[in-house]
């Protein structure tokens, strides 16, 4: 097992031996039902697709994601272990790699969870298990752009509260981005091209394309760059916080 | 095996480390003693890789430290300051990730484990979480995690603070133990620690190295060193500071109420001078007794920037 891999399992570990993964599991289920079935109007529909399900996806990530990836680093910092971690024979990128991928597979096991809803589409039906998986390896890459944003804002700061609220509102406009409360502001006095970039970079425009089935290209070429863009901003908070 | 040379450090306006240089050899303990905030833990940061230096060089095991962290944090154990470790994990399961990071694996890393853990005697508490232990265990975790890997080079800040006094033992005697195929590196603000394992004292103040030396020569700089302390009556002391004051050697007498200081001239050792002189005239004295001088008023003086001599000495002749 190599460096990155004892800290990943290390990370991974952590999430269930606090109450955090039970609490988030169970809240993130709960929500995402109770979100399907009265909002989304999942019987009313009459059809067999989990449409409704995806569709709240991003408020969900929105709220919740933020909350696992508040304490990555805020919490180290605290304590101090981030100066434990940092002298142990890893890189900085190795060190928030590992931090976000060990999030990002407890996001997984939280999405993966959510199986009796695709059970219940095909009790009910005939779904398109097709497009379902592809929703949900959407919906996944999303969750780890939601989670990359998150991870960012919890290595600036100490302080898990102050890291949760600045990586939930950063995350509020990014999925609004595309809607009229952001492309209103700009309409006007912004020439269109301005506005079409705005409306592609938003979380919700790009994560319905996938959602509709389509895996589409350049959607997910999207949230991997987000991705790999506040990952790359991570690891040099860390270093600044090193250097400062 | 440590070296440092010309290192500066700010924060902001603060100057936390101000052209520092010193080195440590395998088999030396230096003892880096400075009020708090002195600088100490800044210096050992940046030798640990921790923090990047604003200027100077930090180099371990002949690498630079800047230019070579990775390989550099492999043969480095470091126990920063406070000793943090996770503190919902157990000890056990804590070390095996200290391990694992450090490239140990099955029986290997299991042998290292039970190392660490046998040195810094964790036996009873191996399975209980970090938070729930005492803050002398929890040191001693921070410690095993240091010593996992059996560097060649230990860095260890603090590593008596909040310890009783059986701990602190059991902690020096460690240290000791070790220090002969090492290059140890310890800061304290305690002085005693000095003397008990330190073959080599820097002391820090305001960023800056104000005294570089042995545990010894550092004593010799208190204007106590070798200086003779006589305890008798009073009526006894006035009869006897003027006979004092009369000796080649005598540089100064400090009369007290029941006790009396006679400090010596530079190099002249005036104990045994004294011994005799008070046996041939029969005097009734309680205690004469020589001085080898106090780390604490060296300490006190160097890092204040007040002068070797005066209050210092004052104080210990009215003891």
């Amino acid at each position: 097992m190599g460096v990155m891999g004892a800290v990943f399992r290390r990370e991974f570990v952590t999430y269930f031996i606090t109450p955090l993964a039970y609490v988030f599991i169970v809240i993130f289920l709960a929500l995402a039902g109770t979100l399907t079935f009265f909002l989304g109007s999942f019987f009313d529909r009459g059809q067999a697709d989990l449409q409704p399900f995806f569709a709240f996806h991003p408020w969900l990530y929105l709220l919740l994601v933020p909350a696992i990836a508040m304490r990555l680093w805020s919490e180290e910092r605290k304590i101090g272990t981030i100066e434990l971690l940092l002298t142990l024979p890893i890189s900085t990128t190795q060190a928030v790699l590992a931090k976000f991928l060990a999030a990002w597979a407890f996001t997984a096991i939280a999405l993966a969870l959510t199986f009796p809803l695709w059970l219940t589409v095909n009790y009910l039906g005939e779904p398109d298990n097709g497009v379902i998986l592809a929703s949900y390896l959407g919906s996944l890459i999303m969750a780890g752009a939601y989670l990359a944003v998150g991870a960012c804002f919890s290595a600036l700061t100490s302080n898990q509260v102050i890291a949760f609220v600045l990586a939930a509102l950063v995350c509020l406009i990014f999925s609004v981005g595309g809607t009229p409360i952001v492309l209103e502001f700009f309409t006007g006095w912004a020439p269109s091209g301005v506005i079409d970039t705005i409306a592609s970079l938003s979380f919700m425009s790009n994560f319905r394309a996938i959602a509709r089935g389509v895996i589409d290209v350049s959607a997910l070429v999207y949230f991997a760059s987000v991705i790999a863009l506040f990952l790359f901003a991570n690891v040099v908070l860390v270093d600044l916080y090193k250097a400062r | 095996m440590i070296e440092i040379d010309r290192l500066c450090k700010r924060f902001g306006a603060i100057v936390a480390v101000d052209d520092v240089s010193f080195s440590v050899a395998r088999g030396e303990v230096l003892g880096f003693l400075g009020p708090n905030g002195a600088g100490k833990s800044t210096a050992m940061k940046i030798v640990a890789g921790f923090l990047t230096p604003d200027s100077g060089r930090a180099a371990v095991c002949g690498l630079d430290v800047a230019e070579h962290p990775i390989e550099i944090k492999r043969r480095l154990g470091y126990m920063p300051e406070g000793a943090p470790s996770y503190n919902e994990m157990t000890p056990v399961t804590f070390l095996g990730f200290i391990a694992s990071v450090r490239g140990f694996s099955g029986k290997e890393k299991r042998r290292a484990v039970d190392r660490a853990a046998e040195m810094t005697r964790l036996g009873e508490v191996l399975n209980q979480p970090i938070e729930t232990l005492s803050r002398g265990y929890k040191r001693r975790v921070g410690l095993a995690q240091a010593l996992l890997h059996d560097p060649e080079v230990l860095v260890l800040d603090e590593p008596t603070d909040g310890l009783d006094p059986n701990q602190k033992h059991e902690m020096r005697t460690l240290i000791r133990d070790m220090a002969p195929e090492k290059a140890i590196l310890i800061s304290t603000h305690i002085l005693e620690e000095v003397g008990a394992v330190c073959t080599r004292a820097v002391i820090i103040a305001r960023g800056r190295i104000v005294a570089d030396g042995t545990p010894g020569e550092l004593e010799a700089r208190s204007p106590n060193h070798n200086a003779v302390f006589i305890s008798a009556p009073a009526q006894t002391l006035r009869t006897l500071a003027p006979i004092l004051r009369e000796l080649d050697g005598v540089a100064e007498v400090a009369v007290g109420d029941n006790s009396l200081c006679a400090r010596p001239r530079e190099g002249c050792d005036i104990h045994d001078e004294i011994q005799v002189l008070v046996r041939q005239r029969n005097m009734l004295v309680s205690e004469i007794r020589l001085e080898r001088g106090q780390l604490d008023d060296v300490f006190r003086a160097v890092t204040t920037g007040g002068a070797l001599t005066g209050t210092a000495g004052a104080e210990t002749a009215e003891d």
